[in-house]
C-alpha cells in the first residue's frame, strides 16, 4: 500500500498522558551549582560529614570533567547553573510517618500515574517507593519487608540508619570520576533508593519506585544502591514520567547493583519521561548511568528496559561479571518517535571464569526520531570460556526515522566466544493490509505488529508489568499512523 | 448484494481491470476463472481496498452502499473476507491473539460486547479442528513458519470464525496436495449460506470439483469475456483458455508467472 508510509507517518500524534503539573508547594533551590548549594542539600538532609566530603570531591572531579559527545544525539548545550538542584514538596512538619500523612495532592498524582499507593499496598503485592522531584515521599510495605529482614528505604534514610553499608558500597560500581553525567549526579544526587537484602533471603514481593519530575527547571538525580547478600533474590521496578513543559529537563540518575556469591539480582525499568512534543520541543534529557557488579560467582544479573519516553536518552545499563560463572543479561526495547533521540545499549565486562551474556535489544524507531543500539562486549585475560549472545533487531515505521548499530567487542581471551546477530525490517505493507482486511485499526494494527517485535524483552517483565509496558508502547506509537 | 460496474483499476499507473461488470446475489458461488496476469488476483484486492491499486473509474457497491468510500477495515466490518493467497507472517504476534483482535473488532463494530480470551479460546480450538489444524497452532505466530496449506487452512478458518458477508477466496487452492485440498473445500463448504456470497478467485478447476459454483467467469485482459454455469469451468479444463481466443500475450504472460 502506497499509503502506509504516509498512514505511519500521521499515527505518532497522540498527545502524552501524564503531562499534567501538580500544583503543591515546593521548597525550590536557587537555579546554580557551587559548593556552597552542595553543603546546604546535605544540610538540609542532614547528613554526616563524611557523606558531605564525598559529594565535594566528586563536585571538584566533575569540575574538571567533559561532557561525552561520542553519541549518535544532538542536543543544544546544557548550562548546568541554570538548573535548580534540590525541589522537595513542602510539608508542615517532617517527613510523613505513614500514607495518611502525605499530601493528598500528591497521592492524586500518583493515581493519576495509575499508581495508587493504597491499593498497590492492598492488591498488588508491590512495595512502592515514589520519589517526587527530589525526595522519596513515601515507601509502602516497609514493615513485612522488615520482617524478612530486607531493607527497603530512601537514600537519605539509608545515609542516616545503615552508614557503614553506604560507605562500603556507594561508588564501588560507578565511581564519581567514571563519566560526566555521574560526577554529577554524585555531587548532588537528591535521592533515591537503598536496598539490602541479606544472606539467603529471597526477597519476598516485587519492589517498585516511581520517579516523578513536577517542579519546572528541576534536575532530578536521583541515586539507586541496591546489595544482594549471598544467595538472595531481588526483583526491583522502576517507572518514571513528567510533566509537558516547553524547557528540556535533566534527568541524570546513577544505579548501582551489586550481586554477591550465589545472588540474583533482576531490574526492570519501564522509562516514559516526557519525550517533548511533535515538534521536537521540551521533553526529558535521560542521561543515566547503571551498572551492575556481579562480583560473586554464580551470581547473576538482568536488566530489562522499556523506553518509550525522554527527548535525548543516554543510557547503558551494563554488567561487569567478576564472580566465576556469573551472569549478565540486557533486554531492551526502546521506541523513539517524532524528533526523539535515543543512544542505547550496554556493556558486557566479562572478567571471571565462564561468564556470560545474553544482549536482546529491540529498537523501534517512528517519525523522524533517531534510535541507535551501542553495547561493549569485552572479555578480559582472565574470561576463560566466557560466551556471549547477541541480538539487535530494529524495526522502522514509516521512511522518516533512523536506525543504527554500533557493536563494539573486545577480546583478550581466544577462549571467549562471541554470538552477534542482527536484523532490520519494517511494518511492512502487507502485514497492514492483512489487519485491516481482518477489521483491525491501523493504529491497532501497528501497536500489535510492534509488541509482537518486543515480545522476547517483555517476557522479561514481572506480569502486571508487561501489560503496562505493552500499553506504553501503544500510546507512544499514536499517530504514527492515520 | 455485490454489484460491480465498469470497474477500471491499475498499479502504479499500468491499468489492469478494464471495466469489469458483476453482479453476485446473497447465497451464490462465483468462480472467477483466468489465465495469469488477467487481473483475476487485482479484483479481489480491489474489492477488499488494497491501496496500492487505484479505482480510476466505476462504481462497486455492497448492497447498496458505496464501498469505494470505505476504508479496508471499513470495508472488512461491512463483511468483506479476502482470503490471502499468500498470507504475509506476523512474527511474535501469536495466531490466537491476531484473531480475537480480528472477531473483536467485527464484534465491536456490530455492538456486540468484546469476547474474553476464555471464551474465544473455545471458539478458535472448535473451528480450528474444522480446518483440521492442531489446537497448538493458535498459539504460534501469525503464519509463522506455516506451511502452505497451514497458511491456506489458517486462512479458512479465519472466514469461519468473521462470518463475512461475502468471501473471496483468492488462489486458496494454490500448493494444495489433494487431501488439504479436500480440508480447505469443507471449510468453504461450510460458509455457504443463504445470506453470505462467496468469490472464487482460480487458475484452475479442479477445485470447483469440490466447490461446485452456481455461475463462472472468465478474465481476460482485465475484462470478463464469459459467463456461464459450472459446465463453463469443465469446458475450460477440456479445451484450455486458447478456446475463448485470449491473446498470445496473456498466454505468454501466464506461462511467464
Amino acid at each position: 500500500m502506497a499509503t502506509t508510509d504516509t498512514e505511519v507517518n500521521e499515527l505518532i500524534k497522540r498527545e502524552y498522558e501524564y503531562g499534567f503539573v501538580t500544583d503543591i508547594e515546593s521548597d525550590t533551590f536557587e537555579p546554580g551549582l557551587n559548593e556552597d548549594v552542595i553543603a546546604r542539600l546535605s544540610g538540609l538532609k542532614k547528613e554526616p560529614e563524611w557523606m558531605l566530603e564525598w559529594r565535594l570531591k566528586a563536585y571538584r572531579r566533575w569540575l574538571e570533567m567533559d561532557e561525552p559527545d561520542w553519541a549518535h544525539v544532538g542536543y543544544p548545550k546544557i548550562d548546568y547553573n541554570s538548573i535548580s538542584y534540590y525541589s522537595a514538596p513542602k510539608r508542615p512538619e517532617d517527613m510523613p510517618q505513614s500514607l495518611d500523612e502525605v499530601d493528598p495532592e500528591l497521592l492524586k498524582t500518583y493515581e493519576k500515574l495509575g499508581i495508587p499507593l493504597h491499593e498497590r499496598e492492598k492488591l498488588a503485592g508491590v512495595a512502592v517507593d515514589a520519589v517526587f522531584d527530589s525526595v522519596s515521599v513515601a515507601t509502602t510495605f516497609k514493615e513485612p519487608l522488615a520482617k524478612a529482614g530486607v531493607i527497603f528505604c530512601s537514600i537519605s534514610e539509608a545515609i542516616q540508619d545503615y552508614p557503614e553499608l553506604v560507605k562500603k558500597y556507594l561508588g564501588s560500581v560507578v565511581p564519581a570520576g567514571d563519566n560526566f553525567f555521574a560526577g554529577l549526579n554524585s555531587a548532588v544526587f537528591s535521592d533515591g533508593t537503598f536496598v539490602y537484602v541479606p544472606k539467603g533471603v529471597r526477597c519476598p514481593m516485587e519492589l517498585s519506585t516511581y520517579f516523578r519530575i513536577n517542579a519546572a527547571n528541576t534536575g532530578q538525580f536521583e541515586r539507586t544502591l541496591i546489595i544482594a547478600e549471598d544467595s538472595s533474590y531481588v526483583s526491583y521496578l522502576e517507572g518514571c514520567t513528567a510533566p509537558m513543559r516547553d524547557e528540556n529537563q535533566l534527568h541524570a540518575a546513577v544505579v548501582e547493583l551489586v550481586a554477591l556469591d550465589d545472588a540474583q539480582i533482576k531490574y526492570s525499568t519501564v522509562q516514559n519521561w516526557y519525550p517533548g512534543d511533535e515538534e521536537g520541543k521540551g521533553g526529558i534529557f535521560n542521561f543515566v548511568t547503571k551498572r551492575g557488579a556481579a562480583i560473586g560467582k554464580n551470581s547473576k544479573i538482568s536488566w530489562t528496559q522499556v523506553e518509550t519516553g525522554s527527548a535525548v536518552t543516554w543510557k547503558y545499563p551494563s554488567c561487569v561479571l567478576r564472580g566465576e560463572n556469573s551472569v549478565g543479561e540486557f533486554y531492551s526495547v526502546a521506541l523513539t518517535n517524532n524528533y526523539q533521540q535515543a543512544d542505547t545499549g550496554t556493556k558486557m565486562i566479562h572478567l571471571g571464569k565462564n561468564t556470560s551474556s545474553t544482549i536482546i535489544s529491540k529498537g523501534i524507531s517512528a517519525g523522524k526520531s533517531s534510535n541507535a543500539y551501542r553495547g561493549l562486549v569485552k572479555f578480559g585475560p582472565g574470561a576463560e570460556g566466557a560466551r556471549n549472545f547477541t541480538q539487535c533487531d530494529s524495526l522502522l515505521i514509516g521512511d522518516r526515522c533512523g536506525a543504527h548499530t554500533f557493536p563494539y567487542i573486545e577480546s583478550k581471551n581466544k577462549s571467549a566466544i562471541v554470538e552477534h546477530e542482527a536484523t532490520t525490517s519494517k511494518v511492512s505493507d502487507e502485514q497492514m493490509f492483512l489487519c485491516r482486511q481482518r477489521g483491525i485499526e491501523p493504529e491497532q494494527a501497528v501497536s500489535m505488529i510492534v509488541n509482537g517485535f518486543c515480545k522476547e524483552v517483555f517476557k522479561e517483565l514481572p506480569m502486571e508489568f508487561a501489560v503496562e509496558a505493552g500499553k506504553l508502547l501503544e500510546v507512544s506509537l499514536e499517530g504514527s499512523v492515520g | 448484494m455485490l454489484s460491480i460496474k465498469n470497474l477500471h483499476a491499475s498499479v502504479e499507473g499500468k491499468e489492469i481491470l478494464k471495466g469489469i461488470n458483476l453482479e453476485i446475489k446473497a447465497g451464490e458461488v462465483h468462480a472467477i476463472m483466468g489465465p495469469n496476469g488477467s487481473g483475476k488476483s487485482t479484483l479481489s484486492q480491489v474489492l477488499a481496498g488494497n491501496e496500492a491499486f487505484e479505482v480510476t473509474e466505476g462504481e462497486i457497491t455492497l448492497n447498496g452502499d458505496n464501498l469505494l468510500e470505505l476504508e479496508t477495515e471499513e470495508r472488512a466490518r461491512e463483511g468483506i473476507f479476502l482470503a490471502f493467497q499468500y498470507p504475509v507472517e506476523i512474527p511474535g504476534v501469536s495466531n490466537l491473539q491476531f484473531l480475537r483482535t480480528a472477531v473483536n473488532a467485527m464484534r465491536q463494530h456490530k455492538g456486540q460486547d468484546e469476547m474474553n480470551a476464555a471464551e474465544f479460546m473455545k471458539l478458535a480450538r472448535e473451528i480450528s479442528k474444522q480446518v483440521d489444524l492442531d489446537p497448538a497452532f493458535l498459539k504460534r505466530g501469525v503464519n509463522e513458519g506455516f506451511s502452505g496449506g497451514e497458511k491456506k487452512r489458517n486462512e479458512i478458518m479465519q472466514a469461519l470464525l468473521l462470518q463475512p458477508k461475502l468471501a473471496i477466496l483468492d488462489e486458496t487452492d494454490s500448493g494444495l496436495d489433494i487431501d488439504a485440498l479436500k480440508v480447505v473445500s469443507d471449510g468453504v463448504n461450510a460458509l455457504r449460506a443463504e445470506d453470505r456470497a462467496i468469490l472464487m478467485v482460480t487458475h484452475y478447476q479442479r477445485l470447483l470439483n469440490h466447490i461446485v459454483p452456481d455461475y463462472v467467469h472468465v478474465l481476460a485482459g482485465g475484462k470478463i469475456i464469459k459467463s456461464g454455469g459450472r459446465e463453463l469451468a469443465l469446458e475450460l479444463e477440456e479445451r484450455g483458455y486458447g478456446w475463448l481466443g485470449i491473446k498470445d500475450e496473456e498466454t505468454a504472460d501466464s506461462s511467464a508467472n
